[in-house]
């Protein structure tokens, strides 16, 4: 119900974020690391976008580019755009981006330890960030604490506030780092691995939770994981990375019944869920490459076990593939209908037209 | 390969590799002033058969880690016996345990602190040996070369460093250490939760050819369910220091019986969106080992928790309501109070906790309370603000206990294969726990 709800919403609306050849490159001694290069994609309002990857897929990196948390060595190159309702963030100076990290843009990191400071109770630190983002202070603000508190479910509120972070339990810390999230009411949320630390039946409080506030807020999610079965679960839209690029696109339902990409096809498979031990699991040879040179071949090209020789020389672009609208694949294998020859032809001719848009 | 390492042939014709009875660890508790003791691994029994894979499942801090070091001997158990091929290890001590210890190894679950960065991956993997002074130098040279050979990794690799290596070679290091010694035994704890899905796949499937070459027994601590399934042959879970259902894995994850059993599973997101998921959610975080609750471990979660007489009939949301108070009441006899707190409260001025009130009030938010309940909360709210909680807690515990608080349950037989689960409901005084969780859950 919320899926269908939200498709129709991103239709009739702009998306809430748009990110447009997002190129994030760090620079070392010997090497310029491509963590995130030139990707896009949308999150619209009220929908959940998914960003699923194995860990050095760059899929932190896109996150920290949109909450402008990249310091040097790190760069955003710029060509990118990150459009946040209507507003451009790449040009922002760092006072303005604070602002828009205080009131649209909320952000939930892995590890809620590390997102609380330890020697301030829990309503302390909820009380600041209302004091900083909202300007409500005194017995008004102890009042809006308690109730973000109890919003989040964490019962007995009112004296957990007077209580440390080393006082709750994982899962209950994350609920709080929550509550400290919505105290700047934002639009809209970044979740980075938020269940990651946490236990499975705890780990489920926590993605009702999310969902829950959604509906009640209208929020919008970008919502980073590696595991599958989360992004199966709280995703309506999903983007699958690999080494700094997106290589597939799709609706929740495609992208697990119908996935294109070999990668994605592969990542699918090795996961042991209802395989029977017969079945054998599968594995993908080799390992994630640093994407340490330009894009001009396929990435995932030295471990597919479909790759081709064009592969290694042009550069795939997204195009549409399975039955469903918006489902694409970066891969040379596609556009399916066309023979080996046209396909390539096809990559090349999109390529060339992506480089002429950019100024 | 299986040329080189030779197994030595099993020294007695058992089934039955490793026997636990009555299994405790406790930490702490000793004096007679001290805290209740860390009631960490509670009493658990099992057996592991030559050549399987026991599955050991459960939350953090559940004990399952500390019940894997307990079997290795390298915690001293509190009560209980392990009998490892006939022997009682828990008696053992001094060159007698150190010699057994060359039976039984360990895989850790963090790859990057469990190898000695100081040491090339040789000098790691040859260090058992050393310990144990097996052979000759020349001896230990060989074997440490098959064992690279055995878990997939060049000969080159043995005058390299970790730092060299990626997350899923060093954790191959890391099995290849474990071999070294020949052991018929290896506890696996969560040997693959830090590698991601692909790398996993091919750890999971090295660890089956292993078993296969060398006819291995693994105990496999993991808390990734599916990981369990894959590769285990038995199943265990575990929940606060207690096994809550054992048996075979095929039949604990397609056909549960303990509530908790089948909380855990639903709670597994299934990486397929269409799944109609039955979700059922545990309220509340478990409690603390130290503080566990008297009667059944998961008394204060259970979706299927038998209800007393009185309340049998009791509004679902009413119901939950009063538990979760409960819970408050609970939590607020655990703040220890200060000795300004006692003094006030000898005089009548406590006025710390008189924000129950609004718990309350929170608590119980559009629910309808009939006058009896509303009774017994208010006694338990006066008593909570007068500074004493604990006798809050009585106080309620009295009214809305039922045999789930007050009395462990015992392990029940629940299918012909010897499956078996920690649940009063599977006596015959009480309704199954399947019908009682559906009609909950189909209340909401």
């Amino acid at each position: 119900m919320t899926r269908s709800q939200s498709a129709t919403m991103t239709d009739s609306e702009d998306p809430i974020l748009s990110v447009r050849d997002l190129q994030t490159v760090f620079y070392t001694d010997n090497e310029t690391v491509r963590a995130v290069d030139s990707i896009s994609f949308d999150v619209g309002r009220g929908e959940t976008v998914g960003i699923v990857g194995e860990s050095g897929s760059g899929k932190s990196v896109t996150a920290r580019s949109i909450m402008g948390l990249i310091e040097s060595p790190g760069k955003v190159l710029p060509e990118s755009s990150i459009s946040f309702a209507g507003r451009e963030l790449t040009d922002l100076s760092a006072e303005q981006y604070q602002s828009v990290r205080g009131s649209g843009i909320g952000m939930v990191f892995q590890d809620p330890q590390q997102s609380l400071n330890p020697v301030y109770t829990v309503g302390n630190q909820i009380r600041e960030s209302l004091k900083i983002n909202r300007d409500i202070t005194g017995e008004e603000a102890v009042e809006e604490a308690m109730r973000l508190l109890q919003a989040v479910g964490i019962p007995d509120a009112k004296r957990r506030l007077d209580e440390y972070p080393n006082q709750f339990s994982g899962g209950m810390r994350q609920r709080a780092v929550i509550a400290m999230m919505l105290a700047c009411d934002p639009d809209f949320l970044i979740c980075d691995e938020p269940t990651t630390a946490l236990d499975v039946t705890i780990q489920a409080q926590i993605l009702d939770l999310l969902k829950e506030l959604q509906e009640e807020r209208g929020l919008s999610i970008l919502f980073i994981t590696h595991d599958m079965g989360v992004i199966a679960d709280i995703a309506d839209r999903v983007n699958v990375m690999y080494a700094g690029q997106i290589v597939e696109k799709a609706a929740v339902e495609d992208l697990f019944s119908n996935p294109q990409h070999p990668y994605t096809k592969a990542l699918l498979r090795s996961i042991p869920g209802e395989h029977s031990r017969a079945d054998g699991l599968e594995t993908i040879e080799g390992q994630v490459p640093t994407p340490n040179e330009p894009a001009d071949h396929c990435r995932f090209a030295p471990r597919c076990p479909k790759s081709f020789g064009a592969c290694d020389k042009v550069p795939p672009q997204h195009v549409s593939v399975g039955d469903s609208e918006g489902h694409t694949a970066s891969c040379l294998l596609y556009p399916d209908d066309q023979s080996e020859t046209a396909r390539v032809e096809t990559h090349i001719e999109k390529e060339s037209e992506r480089t002429e848009e950019q100024p | 390969m299986s040329n080189t390492l030779e197994q030595s042939p099993p020294t007695e014709e058992s089934e039955t590799l490793i026997e636990v009875e009555g299994l405790k660890k406790y930490y702490g508790g000793e004096g007679m002033f001290s805290d209740p003791p860390v009631k960490a691994v509670d009493g658990v029994s099992f057996e592991i058969k030559r050549g399987e894979t026991l599955g050991l499942v459960g939350e953090s801090g559940c004990g399952k880690s500390t019940l894997g070091r307990t079997l290795l001997a390298l915690e001293i158990a509190t009560e209980g016996s392990i009998i490892y091929d006939g022997t009682d290890i828990t008696g053992l001590s001094g060159t007698e345990l150190k010699e057994w210890r060359k039976n039984a190894q360990m895989v850790f679950q963090d790859p990057e602190s469990s190898l000695n960065d100081r040491m090339t991956v040789g000098e790691i993997i040859r260090e058992p040996l050393d310990a144990h002074s097996w052979k000759t130098m020349t001896d230990r040279r060989e074997r440490v070369l098959d064992l690279l050979s055995a878990v997939g990794l060049p000969d080159k690799h043995y005058f390299r460093y970790p730092h060299q290596f990626s997350g899923g070679q060093r954790q191959r290091i890391g099995i290849a250490r474990a071999l070294a010694l020949e052991p018929d035994f290896l506890v696996l704890d969560e040997p693959v939760s830090a590698l991601d899905v692909s790398v996993q796949a091919k750890i999971i499937r090295l660890l089956e050819d292993l078993q296969e070459d060398f006819n291995l027994t693994y105990l496999l601590i993991a808390h990734d369910l599916s990981v369990v399934r894959y590769i285990s042959d038995r199943v265990a879970v575990m929940y606060l220091g207690k096994i809550m259902e054992k048996g075979e894995t095929e039949e604990v994850f397609s056909n549960a019986s303990n509530p908790y059993t089948q909380s855990l599973l639903s709670a597994i997101p299934e990486p397929d969106p269409s799944a109609a998921s039955q979700r059922i959610t545990l309220s509340g975080t478990p409690p603390s080992p130290s503080d566990a609750p008297a009667g059944c471990n998961l008394s204060t979660r259970c979706p299927a928790k038998i209800r007393p007489e009185a309340y049998a009939d009791a509004d679902r949301d009413l119901w939950q309501a009063i538990e979760r108070f409960r819970e408050v009441v609970r939590e607020r006899a655990r703040v220890a109070l200060s000795l300004g707190d006692r003094v006030r409260r000898r005089f009548n001025r406590f006025d710390r906790f008189d924000d129950i009130e609004d718990s309350r009030a929170d608590t119980f938010d559009g629910v309808e309370v009939p006058e009896r309940v509303d009774q017994q909360i208010e006694t338990a709210v006066e008593m909570v603000k007068r500074g004493e909680p604990m006798e809050a807690q009585q106080h309620l515990y009295t009214e809305f206990a039922s045999v789930c608080d007050h009395e462990r349950p015992e392990m029940h037989e629940v299918s012909v294969s010897g499956r078996q689960s920690y649940c009063h409901r599977h006596t015959d005084e009480y309704e199954d726990v399947e019908p009682v969780i559906s009609r909950r859950a189909d209340n909401e």
